[in-house]
């Protein structure tokens, strides 16, 4: 068995490439629903930690797992980055149960918020699911990995937005013992997989110092069944690449040597990790998913609030994480082209454009 | 809200198990499926008691598969604060309560080779649904279980019958015990070991184990701990500005919780750490009685986990 997509790209899903031609883009409502991550005019480490509940209508936050217009595609992408290095996605024996409960998670979660593209059927352990936009309709046993192409964790990962990780909870620590990692901020799976959580976050600067990853893990250990939380990360990504792995560092690192203040726009990406923690039921383990959207410049500036608080973000952020994050050679260029935008008027507080 | 989500059940069932133990069962109100859990789980069961708000944790027991229904098996405490009392005497079928979801203070480590189960009396609930998880994903286990009689021996027959050559029974009337270091020294390596029953026993086998070896990694352990009785204090509660008095039979966080204190908790028990609050002033002995805190911090007397212990002196000036 293999899982072939019959991709449909009716029903408002942009047919995209976030490789060579680069035509993803953001339609005009894509952009309103952008998760602009900076609700103040600066940016320093927090734990910035909240509950993950439904939010407003049409946003990112409205469902567990959101599904925009760029899902096709981006599933599309996964299944060429996999083809090519079959080691972005690991899962240690152990996790196959954990794998199982993101299945569920996800299967259940998607049916109920997005009936017009996913169904899920179950007789006791006889489960049928359907993904419209993919072309799948899939009949199998819960909890009988025989049943399905793949592991669990490998099929349901394949068929859903943004990265994931299945920590599994030891010895008063968290331990990456699985993942799916094809549109990652420069990290690697194959490198972190069966690391501890402060053996995986050794590289941040700045953080340890405060003792973030203390109360991180603290707070983590914690997190209880029915009760998942979020937060966001960033960075920026020149073109809009899904993949940026330290693996094909070669491929996309030198195009930080190709911005100009003529191409800034377009080539320049806010890259915003939406990421979420869930406790799983059977297995006890946390799946982390780290959902990726990608802001063109040009299509950032055209809302006024984030133009002018993007510029002062950028302008005034600590040069160890700009470091950290990759963009320290270009961070006047962009502070240059983004000063274009900023008329030095105040901003309210909050991330939503219009409030 | 401190405590995390919550499930709003009903009673469906209360079962007399033998003289101490009544076991009860617990389905959603609205008809829908609870969630999975993993064995070793335990939920937190409020209780009005007369007026006496009363939050105890209790390991699930029934099969984590089980969607339609949550099982927990009380003893009875004659000399307790009574939360089991007001559990035995007072729930029956039909009655609606609030329980937490499932938490997992004592999981099974699913990389072992073998899973090597001892428990004591009541602190066979856990395994049963540790049980039946690894019986569903073939996973190796051995259960050694001891009770102070056979009437007393409560699930002991299902047991045996479900799982003849792997469950071993011992009765302290009958002046049987188990021959532990026997038992430890025939293990096979990546065995890991749980125990759940009285102090007495959790110390002896892991002090046992220690000796002989075992890595600490391989060594679980579960014991909730009644916050217990005592005499009454006065603590200052710096952030809120209130003074408060704990009664002898009221614990330090039920007491804040009765003053309109929201404090943070999850087991209630003195095992998962979520209450641990910092201490500002303290003019007296803190009286600890959780195995959360380290030695280093018990003994330091800036700390203090309000769901157990109690304090006896002058001044207790607390950071809540």
């Amino acid at each position: 068995m293999s899982l072939d997509f019959k991709p449909d790209f009716g029903a408002g899903f942009r047919d995209e490439t976030f490789r060579d031609d680069f035509t993803y883009r953001n339609s005009p409502d894509g952009i309103h629903r952008f998760p602009f991550p900076f609700d103040r005019d600066d940016y320093t480490y927090s734990v910035n930690m909240e509950p993950h509940v439904p939010g407003r209508t049409g946003s990112v936050f409205e469902h567990a797992f959101d599904v925009d217009e760029h899902y096709v595609a981006e599933m599309l992408d996964r299944a060429k980055v996999l083809a090519e290095d079959p080691l972005r996605c690991q899962s240690l024996p152990h996790m196959e149960l954990a794998g199982w409960d993101l299945l569920e998670l996800i299967m259940v979660a998607k049916a109920r918020d997005y009936p017009q593209w996913f169904s899920l059927t179950r007789d006791g352990n006889r489960w049928h699911w359907i993904n419209r936009p993919l072309g799948i309709d899939q009949r199998f046993t819960f909890l009988d990995a025989s049943t399905l192409p793949y592991g669990p964790f490998e099929y349901i990962t394949r068929q859903t937005q943004g990265d994931f990780s299945l920590q599994d909870e030891r010895d008063n620590d968290l331990w990456m013992d699985a993942g799916m990692i094809t549109s990652q901020a420069d990290w690697s799976l194959d490198f972190d997989i069966g690391m501890s959580f402060m053996e995986w976050h050794a590289p941040v600067p700045l953080a340890h110092e405060k003792g973030i990853f203390d109360r991180a893990l603290k707070f983590l250990l914690k997190l209880q069944q029915g009760a998942p939380v979020r937060r966001f990360n960033w960075t920026m990504t020149v073109n809009p690449l899904l993949d940026t792995a330290p693996e094909t560092y070669p491929v996309w690192g030198p195009t930080r040597t190709s911005l100009t203040h003529d191409n800034m726009g377009d080539k320049m990406h806010l890259r915003v990790e939406l990421q979420a923690l869930f406790r799983l039921p059977r297995s006890n383990a946390i799946a982390f998913s780290i959902r990726c959207y990608l802001g063109r410049f040009d299509e950032l500036v055209s809302v006024p609030k984030w133009a002018r608080r993007l510029h002062r973000v950028v302008r005034d952020i600590h040069p160890d994480v700009a470091a950290y994050k990759g963009f320290l050679r270009n961070r006047d260029a962009m502070a240059l082209w983004l000063a274009q935008y900023d008329d030095g008027a105040p901003t309210s507080p909050g991330w939503w454009p219009q409030d | 809200m401190s405590g995390g989500a919550k499930l709003a059940v009903r009673v469906a069932e209360v079962v007399q198990v033998n003289a101490l133990i009544r076991r009860f069962r617990f389905v959603a109100r609205d008809g829908a499926a609870l969630p999975a859990f993993s064995g070793g789980a335990h939920t937190v069961v409020e209780m009005d008691d007369h007026g006496t708000r009363r939050l105890n944790p209790y390991s699930l027991m029934s099969d984590p598969e089980d969607t339609s229904g949550y099982e927990i098996s009380v003893r009875r405490d004659d000399q307790g604060r009574g939360g089991s009392l007001f559990l035995h005497r007072h729930v029956t079928p039909g009655i609606e309560m609030v329980i937490s979801n499932p938490i997992n203070l004592f999981p099974l480590d699913v990389r072992a080779k073998k899973t090597l189960m001892i428990a004591g009396g009541i602190g066979i609930t856990p395994f049963l649904a540790q049980i039946a998880q690894l019986s569903r994903h073939g996973g190796r286990f051995e259960l050694h279980y001891a009770a102070r009689s056979q009437a007393l021996g409560a699930y002991m027959d299902r047991l045996t019958a479900a799982h003849p050559g792997r469950v071993h029974c011992y009765f302290d009337e009958e002046g049987q015990q188990i021959d532990l270091g026997r038992l430890l020294s025939m293990q096979p390596i990546g065995t890991h070991l749980y125990v759940c029953g009285p102090k007495g026993m959790i110390n002896w086998v892991l002090g046992t184990a220690e000796k002989m070896g075992w890595p600490k990694g391989a060594l679980h352990h579960e014991e909730f701990l009644a916050p217990g009785t005592g005499l009454p204090f006065a603590v200052q509660l710096a952030t809120s500005g209130k003074t408060i008095t704990v009664g002898p039979a009221q614990s330090l966080l039920e007491a804040m919780e009765a003053a309109g204190v929201d404090a943070p908790y999850l087991c209630r028990g003195g095992a998962c750490g979520q209450c641990e609050t910092n201490v500002l002033v303290c003019d007296g002995k803190i009286l600890h009685r959780d195995h959360w805190l380290t030695p280093e911090d018990s003994a330091s007397g800036h700390k203090i986990m309000p769901c157990v212990s109690r304090f006896e002196g002058k001044t207790l000036v607390i950071d809540r």
